[in-house]
């Protein structure tokens, strides 16, 4: 199956759950922004976990489909339609041959994610699809989608397969140019998507060298998400003229490892919020590290969107993390479940866990 | 045993804190514990980042819950952290017993000066030498790749003569030519990818020395020796067209 772009949006790139093995090399992880949405969303089209699809930000791209496809968007809900009618999030949804699917402007969250039955083939690059745009390599010639571009996506799993052939044959009875089952992710596995999240975080290696006033205002505070932000990290604003966040005393730190979530200090005293595209080390303080969890509800704020923190300890944090991945788990049975009630009977069925 | 600090860097990895300062001693440990994880990793290990004086090791805390272990865990060791701290524990110790293998020497050929040196001789006036006496400094000097970071396959390199050191430019470079090789404080590099950045720039290499397509990218890792040797610009060209045709 061909995909064309008829309009790249304001940055679409191909993803995946990020090149892990090489940091030792100075190669930045990368990989989807929202790595649950993407995660759920290729579930829903019968892909593996780490299967690439498309990332959108803010403004999202139109596509033209040349043959049937089964696709889920999740994340964000960039507004997307198929022939004009509203595309529901967070469920596989069948495209007959020529669909053109337009994501436009974000409604709520940030960023959209697009899986497509089979995910999109391109030469992986040290293991990974992802996109990394300051090294240029990964994903599509290491760079954003640009109007013109083709993508071809690899064959459809067999459950994939089924559920195509079910839902054309429903297509013809709807009045839809599109057609989904009855059924769609639970709310109870969707983070608390908002756009004025409350961020859980451990301390991080630096956090007592902060005097604690500055401990004071890093749990009080609304930071504000500034416009020098991106796949590699946000800067935060504290509001405030004096520097924010102050160390009891000069520090002269040697550079070590960072990662996605951890929340550095440089002297301005503003924070810097490390995403997806952090580099492997870093020599600022570290005065806070996000949960696993919550990184999903940073990757779907805007530039002007507040967030604050609160702590949790590293247990807690663990604890929630595999909570979330016991849901997940769940979910996948679900999955089978349901399509396997949906084979055998030709009457809608609810699933049970996931409905 | 040298003493050694365990902390969480949050809820997916391990910082193992090896020593203070930056000198060769730390960093053979550092070395010796990427050499343990590596012919002895534990289940759940996703990958580790040595630097100057730590490693920081990642894991998947689902998998290391459910691996199953023969002894039965006391309450606290349940927690994915504390079990990774444990088996880290354990292979610190192995490393004790482990010798490392002698480092590698790699030669980097480096065309100094003129386009591809725009502060050479700013770099020789703030040293008071010649732009030739730089050059010879710096290609007489063997380096210790302290760590690779910052961009794919930047190396920190330790040990080049303070009589060429010199101050990086008040305003970064928007855009530094891929294997320009630069000097900033006491260190000297090479950067790998087009970046911006700060670094008196005193000449260029040919070398690739990151190669996202092969199965080991940087060219350089942790703990090699590394020598820089001048070539003519002629000599660079060459090198380059051949770099090009086995592309």
């Amino acid at each position: 199956m061909t995909l064309h772009v008829l309009k790249p949006g304001l940055l679409t790139t191909v993803q995946d759950l990020g090149r892990h093995g090489y940091q030792k090399d100075g190669v930045v992880v990368g990989g989807a922004m929202d790595a649950h949405a993407l995660r759920l969303a290729n579930l829903l089209v019968g892909n593996a976990e780490q299967a690439a699809g498309l990332e959108m930000t803010l403004v999202g791209a139109t596509l033209r489909f040349d043959q049937a496809a089964l696709i889920a968007l999740g994340g964000g809900d960039l507004t997307p339609t198929v022939n004009g009618q509203p595309v529901p999030l967070w469920r596989p949804v069948y495209l007959p041959a020529d669909s053109v699917l337009e994501l436009k402007a974000a409604r709520t969250g940030c960023r959209a994610y697009l899986a497509i039955a089979g995910g999109l083939d391109l030469p992986p690059v040290l293991g990974s699809r992802s996109t990394y745009l300051r090294g240029g390599f990964g994903g599509l010639e290491g760079r954003a989608l640009q109007e013109g571009d083709t993508l071809q996506s690899s064959t459809p799993s067999p459950t994939a397969q089924e559920q195509m052939q079910r839902l054309q044959a429903r297509l013809a009875k709807e009045d839809l140019p599109f057609a989904t089952p009855a059924w769609s992710v639970s709310q109870d596995l969707l983070p608390a998507y908002s756009s004025h999240p409350i961020i859980r975080v451990m301390r991080g290696s630096e956090f007592d060298k902060f005097t604690s006033a500055s401990h004071e205002h890093f749990f009080q505070t609304a930071f504000r998400v500034t416009p020098q932000s991106d796949r590699m990290g946000y800067r935060l604003d504290g509001g405030t003229k004096q520097p924010a966040l102050q160390l009891r005393e000069p520090l002269e730190l040697i550079s070590e490892a960072v990662t996605m979530g951890t929340i550095q200090v440089p002297a301005g005293g503003d924070p810097i919020l490390l995403m997806a595209d952090r580099q492997t080390t870093g020599g600022y303080p570290k005065i806070a590290q996000v949960a696993r969890v919550d990184l999903p509800l940073l990757a779907q704020v805007m530039p002007g969107a507040d967030v604050r923190f609160v702590e949790v300890s590293v247990a807690k944090a663990q604890e929630l993390l595999l909570r979330r991945e016991a849901d997940v788990a769940r979910f996948k049975q679900g999955l089978r479940l349901n399509s396997h009630a949906d084979r055998s009977s030709s009457q809608r069925s609810e699933a049970t866990c996931i409905a | 045993m040298r003493p050694y600090q365990l902390t969480p860097l949050g809820d997916t990895a391990v910082v193992v804190r090896l020593g203070e300062r930056i000198d060769p001693d730390t960093q053979r440990q550092v070395r010796l514990l990427a050499q343990v994880l590596d012919t002895n990793p534990f289940p759940g290990l996703v990958e580790y980042t040595p630097t100057f004086t730590t490693v920081t090791v990642y894991y998947d805390p689902l998998h290391v819950r459910q691996t199953q272990v023969s002894t039965p865990l006391r309450e606290k060791e349940r927690m994915p952290y504390e079990r990774v701290c444990r088996w880290l524990q354990e292979r610190l110790e192995a490393s004790e017993e482990m010798s490392l293998p002698d480092p590698r020497t790699v030669e980097i050929p480096v065309c100094y000066g003129g386009d591809f040196g725009p502060d050479l001789a700013y770099v020789a006036e703030h040293n008071r030498l010649s732009p030739q006496e730089v050059i010879d400094i710096h290609a007489s000097g063997s380096y210790l790749v302290y760590l690779i970071g910052f961009a794919p396959g930047f190396p920190y390199l330790g040990g080049m003569s303070d009589r060429i050191a010199a101050p990086r430019k008040d305003t970064p470079r928007l855009q530094i030519p891929v294997g320009s090789v630069g000097i900033a404080g006491q260190q000297t590099g090479v950067y790998p990818l087009e970046t911006p950045g700060g670094w008196q720039l005193i000449g260029r290499t040919p070398l690739p020395l990151f190669r996202p397509h092969d199965e080991q990218p940087s060219l350089l890792a942790e703990g090699d020796t590394v020598r820089f040797y001048p070539i003519t610009r002629a000599e660079y060209d060459a090198w380059r067209q051949k770099e090009g045709s086995t592309r």
